[in-house]
């Protein structure tokens, strides 16, 4: 997340002039530098912001319309068929 | 003899039109409490084709409306199966018809959820609801 601390490990990976030994160590320090600048890159990046609002799974949503216009009709007589519960 | 079979079918038609009439008396009165349980906006009906409780639930009025509501669902069971749809599907169905048919004063179930008294206006119903 700070700047400063990638700035510390490529100074570190690019500092001097090592022996090829040490540049070696130090290639793999930048590549692990490289990685991990990545790594915080994206880590700075992506951004997941809460809903203010509570999620609110709508159980009835795969009743569809059709089905309920098709039923409308007997659904009527049912409730005349059955006065005294309805 | 042609008397007597024409006495005999007028018998069977009378006793007939007799068990019919005694059949619809018995299914088309609401019981005296649920009819003023309904009149007294104390129950209304719900956008899932069931009856609730609008204010405070009473071991009565809960009784009242478990005891309707369990004939209800098992009305919805059965039509259902008639019209191959599901027992949800039928009963919010017949919950957008009875919303319907509920007269000014009677409580009934916005979309919202929340409890409204019908006026002389269309009730708020689902948008699904033909």
């Amino acid at each position: 997340m700070k700047p400063q601390k990638l700035t510390r490990l490529s100074g570190a990976a690019t500092g001097g002039r090592p022996t090829h030994k040490a540049r070696t160590a130090g290639a793999m320090t930048m590549r692990t530098g490289l990685w991990m600048a990545a790594a915080l890159g994206l880590g700075g990046c992506i951004n997941i912001n809460a809903p203010d609002e509570a999620i609110v799974i709508e159980l009835n949503i795969d009743i569809r319309q059709e089905v309920i216009y098709r039923l409308a009709e007997d659904a009527a007589d049912t409730i005349e068929e059955n006065a005294d519960i309805f | 003899m042609k008397t007597g079979f024409r006495n005999y079918s007028l018998a069977l038609c009378a006793g007939l039109v007799a068990v019919a009439g005694l059949t619809a008396t018995a299914n088309a009165q609401r019981d005296p409490a649920y009819a003023s349980a309904r009149a007294e906006g104390k129950v209304g009906e719900q956008v899932d084709g069931y009856l609730g409780i609008v204010g405070a639930a009473t071991p009565a009025l809960q009784r009242l409306v478990d005891d309707i509501n369990i004939k209800r669902r098992a009305v919805y069971t059965r039509k259902a199966q008639a019209n191959n749809a599901t027992l949800e599907e039928y009963a919010l169905s017949a919950g957008c018809q009875a919303i319907m048919r509920t007269v000014p004063g009677e409580k009934y179930q916005a979309p919202d959820r929340s409890w409204k008294t019908r006026s002389a206006a269309p009730p708020e119903r689902d948008p699904r609801c033909p």
